[in-house]
């Protein structure tokens, strides 16, 4: 396959297959905030089935930002970003490509670790499915909605904190209707209902998300 | 497909930047099969004007014009080479080649700059100039209608040099609008763009 869409997306993944590093990171700091509550707090099982749904769901959350500042930035400083704005494709394009293997090498892996990390929270084993689900429906629109605040601060020198400020509150929905699909699971509610609202979520990102990282890349390659 | 099919007009083209203006009423037309040399002091501008031509650059006022059937067939090499360090130097064109629809022998693009035996080095490992060799490759794969170079010439050395005039000649020749920004001259027919104060008369 040779169209600008895969070869953009080989390109990716053979990036962060080449620096594991940054892939890397993400993961570690999701099982270690969740290893330390247990901890922290006490190894009360009542008590971290309780905090559990929240913790893992905040910490996947923490994970995908902290993995997203760098989203961006070593393409925009080789000069390859300003390659990919002026090539004869529409720019969503490489634009998609990069946030699906942005996915599948951090949301992805993430999701496969959640009901590992449920299971030692004390999760009930039913909810672990759930948590799966929600992990898996919720980690790209956290992609997406990061990589529109990665494109508008990539020109910025230290953009990490304006990127945190400018996404978090997007991130709220996610974080409510997540971790609370999978509280109605422990609590043994119906949950079709709340992981619909996920799904919702993500298909408003994934219609509109890519449009708006490339006019995103635009403004900051103006200035 | 005639030659002439192609051309860019500039008007009153005005650009500031942090309260300077770098340049005010600038006009030229370009023509396919044309070269220009865009020349000034550093900071005057010069790759301003070539991002302002290409799109990237939004913030400016006047009209930029490309009088062409499609969208310019535009091949972009900006003042950084855009070559990531952890890809080889094949891997790197391929990527430009496949996101530029821009078929052609990538190992003998390479070959053409003198890359040949580096190909499958990590740009990481190659020199500042062999780096910028890997972004010139494209300049022999598929032909463009427009090239625009934004110091091309930077830590080339002298053999190079003269292979990259050879190559925009060649280029011009057949038809492809060249504007490009350096010190250096390609050749005795070329239209230069001065940026700037003009010296006193």
């Amino acid at each position: 396959m040779s169209g600008p869409w895969w070869a953009t997306l080989r390109r990716e993944l053979t990036l962060i297959w080449r620096s594991p590093a940054d892939m890397v990171q993400p993961l570690f700091f999701f099982m270690v905030v969740v290893s330390l509550f247990p901890l922290g707090l006490s190894p009360k099982p009542e008590l971290l089935a309780l905090v559990a749904p929240g913790v893992v769901w905040v910490a996947a959350l923490l994970a995908v930002m902290l993995s997203l500042d760098g989203l961006f930035r070593r393409d925009q400083e080789s000069g390859a970003l300003d390659q990919m704005l002026t090539a004869p494709v529409v720019s969503v394009l490489p634009v998609s490509a990069k946030l699906l293997a942005h996915w599948l090498l951090t949301g992805l892996p993430l999701a496969l670790m959640a009901p590992l990390l449920g299971y030692m929270m004390q999760l009930p084993v039913p909810a672990l499915a759930t948590l799966t689900y929600s992990v898996l429906l919720g980690t790209p629109t956290l992609t997406v909605i990061g990589a529109i605040g990665a494109a508008l601060t990539v020109g910025l020198n230290r953009g990490g904190i304006l990127l945190a400020l400018l996404i978090l509150p997007l991130y709220v929905p996610v974080l409510v209707f997540g971790a609370g699909v999978v509280r109605a699971a422990v609590d043994g509610s119906p949950t079709q209902g709340l992981l619909a609202v996920l799904g919702a979520l993500l298909a408003l990102a994934l219609s509109l998300g890519p449009l708006a990282v490339a006019m995103g890349l635009r403004i900051s390659a103006g200035d | 497909m005639s030659s002439d099919s192609l051309r860019l007009t500039v008007r009153q083209l005005q650009c500031e930047r942090d309260e300077r203006v770098l340049f005010r009423d600038l006009a030229f037309q370009a023509r396919a099969g044309e070269i220009w040399q865009i020349t000034g002091a550093n900071g005057a501008g010069k790759t301003t004007l070539l991002r302002i031509l290409v799109g990237l650059h939004g913030f400016y006022e006047g009209q930029v014009r490309w009088h062409s059937p499609l969208a310019p067939d535009l091949l972009y090499l900006g003042h950084q080479p855009g070559v990531r360090e952890e890809l080889t130097a094949r891997e790197n064109l391929r990527f430009s080649a496949a996101l530029n629809n821009q078929p052609g022998d990538v190992d003998a693009a390479l070959d053409a700059v003198d890359l040949y035996g580096f190909e499958d080095v990590p740009a990481a490992h190659l020199s500042a100039g062999q780096k910028r060799r890997v972004a010139l490759a494209r300049l022999w794969l598929a032909p463009k209608k427009v090239w625009v170079l934004d110091e091309p010439y930077t830590a080339i050395d002298q053999s190079g040099v003269a292979r990259l005039d050879q190559r925009i000649r060649d280029a011009a020749g057949n038809g492809t609008l060249v504007l490009y920004t350096s010190h250096h001259r390609v050749g005795d027919d070329v239209r230069r763009l001065h940026l700037g104060t003009e010296a006193p008369a």
